[in-house]
């Protein structure tokens, strides 16, 4: 569905990512961990267009998307859930589903919302509420529900669980699962919380220094002794 | 601040650090007044003197150390003080303003010398502050628990006040509009208040347009004049070269200035905040510019006069129109009357004006207001939802542009002559004040602004220079308590449950 393969994006003289390749099959959640500042969300970023890639290509649904700008990429089918959540913090819960809804069809706007609202039952109370007002993982689930609203068929989520409570966290994760199971939306999820990551994901890959070093299934990844020593144990 | 006040050291605050503060301020004063108000320049046979009046600087070196003490024992509770010394100070100082008037000159013109200042303006500020001290303290008397409100609770009493005048503005709204459309009928409406009126309302449509551009689409525009130029010139060029009236050329003025808002606004899409102002004022000079020495075309600074008026469909507004044009009054069999035209004005801009407002209402309900204030908000989050920014920038400078189009062409028609003088920067700054000061989106908050800076101004012509002080100290005092504006409380752009909310009301 999604393939980037030999993506290099630079900003100024400094190259974050050099070369990295990832595949993302239809109805995968595929996870990418990697240490801070390893380039995880630049290739999010370059993935909606901005920054943009120096070399390289990425093709989603086999159409180069390489050099369209950011609002066609997202209208062609891929939502991203920026990192810090970035949701319009004066506008109300429900402004902020409908800027999510910039790019669908309108005649879905109730539908969608709906499905949403079942997602994510705690913004239904707050829809009147404005987004600032919101606790983090309010506000992260809205911005969640808000990329949602463009009925995504790949969505990208940079970093969920930051500055989240574990609960909260946990309660998150079965959300992503949910959204993949039960709407069909294929997840690309980046994370530095690497344990729950690789454990709700089919596939994950690792980063380091903007190349991707180590890749598998979630469950071989778990298991494997570097990936726990760097991100798993001592760490989280 | 607040914490400071509540703090039971400051409040024993010892009379030589009193005094000590108090003289610091003392002395900043007189070091300031020395030459601006000690020394000043006056024409004499033969040249300029310079005549001293060290006595006013003295006055205010005074009134500065009792003011500062004032200030300092009310901050440290000690309110019956200042009121026992207010009260009475600017008791005095209004009796020897007033004396002449009910005393007979003479004694009157004695008395007067004890007052410590030469200008009457300046006499009268000093009472004016005096009696807001002894208020002051009174307020604080009657709160004698919190000897002062502390900051937060005065910004929540403020914050209720706008959310209340805004709830009001439903009742204000329509109460505005009746008074404004019976204004021109009544008794007190003559011609110079109907001028005012119509200044007023040009500069409220103004205004509007320009809250579109600044407070919902969050575009800081500083050359907003341009395009008000654009429309005025546009107008008067099109009827005087093609001969084309009014309401012919008002949809092309509104043309042409969204047109040069598209222009502006490609380069400058990039731009955010500061840079985006400093181009746009750029932008508001370049304009005036080209029309000063664009002389073939504009005739630069003679101006282009002669400019037509407007009709009242196709009837002038003339005492005799030439042969087979009927004029306004005959038409209509009335005796003629040289303020049936400032009417017609009145209405014309009145009418302008609320078509601004409607459309502003309306579009504020669809999308493209929406996205505009989440791009203010947030642009790279705009960004990832799909929205195209260039579009929706594009959309708000062309829409604000075409409203100061419309204004222009009508600026133009009502003085009948326009020079590159009337697009200073200067209007561009007034047109600001009045957005950001009503509280950037109201558009009530646009009205009031309007009227407190441009139609109070005109109510005090006569005190000269002080007028535009006072301008400036209100803006100040403004931005102080309402750094958001006189109505800044947001509307959400749809809700569930209608005006009054669910059960438990969100905050």
């Amino acid at each position: 569905m999604l393939s980037v393969s030999g993506i290099h994006t630079s900003y100024g003289n400094i190259e974050a990512l050099r070369g990295v390749d990832v595949e993302v099959a239809e109805g995968e959640i595929v996870t990418l961990i990697g240490a801070n500042g390893a380039g995880k969300s630049t290739l999010l970023m370059t993935i909606c267009g901005n920054p943009r890639a120096t070399d390289g290509r990425i093709t989603f649904d086999g159409n180069d998307i390489t050099h369209m700008n950011t609002h066609e990429i997202i209208r062609s089918g891929i939502a991203q859930a920026p990192e810090g959540r970035r949701i319009f913090p004066r506008m109300t819960v429900m402004e902020n589903l409908q800027m999510g809804a910039t790019a669908s069809d309108p005649q879905y706007f109730d539908e969608d919302v709906e499905k949403v609202f079942s997602l994510f039952p705690i913004l239904k109370e707050r829809t009147e509420q404005r987004g600032g007002t919101l606790s983090g993982g309010e506000q992260q689930m809205l911005a969640i529900a808000r990329a949602m609203m463009s009925r995504p068929r790949l969505l990208l989520l940079d970093e969920p669980s930051l500055g989240l409570a574990p609960m909260v966290v946990k309660r998150i994760f079965e959300v992503i699962k949910e959204i993949n199971k039960r709407e069909n939306v294929t997840v690309f999820l980046v994370e530095q919380n690497a344990f729950h990551a690789l454990k709700l994901a089919n596939r994950g890959y690792v980063m380091i220094n903007g190349r991707i070093a180590l890749t598998g299934s979630g469950r071989e990844l778990l298991a494997n002794p570097e990936v726990r020593a760097a991100y798993l144990e001592g760490g989280h | 601040m607040a914490a400071e006040r509540h703090d039971p050291a400051a409040r024993r605050m010892d009379t030589g650090a009193m005094v000590k503060e108090a003289g610091a301020t003392a002395i900043v004063v007189f070091a300031l007044a020395f030459a601006l108000v000690g020394l000043k320049t006056q024409d004499v046979p033969g040249g300029l003197a310079i005549i001293t009046r060290f006595d006013d600087v003295f006055a205010a070196t005074a009134i500065a150390f009792v003011g500062r003490m004032a200030i300092i024992l009310l901050r440290v509770g000690r309110p019956r003080l200042v009121l026992a010394t207010a009260l009475p100070f600017a008791g005095i100082l209004m009796f020897l303003l007033l004396s002449s008037r009910f005393l007979d000159p003479e004694t009157g013109e004695k008395l007067a010398r004890f007052l410590p200042f030469d200008s009457v303006v300046v006499n009268w500020v000093t009472t004016l502050i005096a009696l807001g001290f002894a208020g002051r303290a009174a307020l604080a008397i009657r709160h004698a628990a919190e000897s002062l409100e502390s900051l937060e609770e005065r910004e929540k009493t403020m914050d209720r006040v706008g959310a209340q005048v805004q709830r009001a503005a439903r009742y204000l709204g329509p109460a505005l509009l009746l008074l404004a459309i019976v204004f021109p009928f009544m008794p007190i409406a003559d011609r110079w208040l109907l001028d005012i009126g119509i200044l007023v309302i040009t500069y409220i449509m103004l205004g509007w347009g320009l809250n579109i551009v600044v407070g919902l689409a969050g575009l800081l525009d500083l050359g907003y004049v341009a395009f008000y130029a654009v429309g005025a010139y546009s107008y008067a060029l099109l009827a005087l070269y093609f001969d084309l009236g009014f309401w012919t050329c008002l949809p092309f003025a509104g043309i042409m200035a969204a047109f040069a808002g598209i222009i502006l606004g490609f380069p400058v899409l990039r731009l955010r905040g500061d840079y985006l102002a400093i181009v746009t004022l750029g932008f508001g000079e370049m304009v005036r510019i080209i029309l000063l020495n664009w002389y073939k075309f504009t005739k630069g600074p003679d101006g282009l006069s002669g400019i037509p008026r407007p009709t009242f469909f196709g009837l002038p507004f003339k005492r005799s129109a030439p042969e087979g044009v009927e004029t306004f009054h005959s038409f209509f069999e009335l005796t003629y009357s040289p303020i049936d035209r400032i009417i017609f004005l009145y209405y014309l801009i009145l009418i302008m004006a609320l078509a601004t407002n409607l459309f502003t209402l309306r579009i504020r309900k669809l999308p493209i207001s929406r996205a505009w204030e989440a791009l203010r908000e947030d642009e790279i989050a705009c960004r990832s939802l799909g929205l195209n920014p260039r579009n929706t920038k594009l959309t708000a400078f062309a829409i604000g542009a075409m409203f100061a189009g419309f204004s222009g062409s009508f600026f133009a028609t009502r003085q009948g002559f326009i020079s590159p003088e009337s697009f200073t920067f200067i209007e561009s700054a007034v047109i600001l004040s009045i957005v950001v000061l009503g509280g950037m989106g109201s558009q009530i908050g646009v009205v009031l602004a309007a009227v407190l800076l441009i139609g109070l101004p005109e109510f005090f012509r006569e005190l000269q220079q002080y007028r535009m002080l006072a301008f400036g100290a209100a803006m100040v005092f403004i931005m102080i308590w309402r750094p958001s504006g006189l109505l800044a409380h947001r509307e959400p752009t749809i809700r569930l449950w209608g005006r009054d909310g669910p059960a438990e009301a969100p905050k």
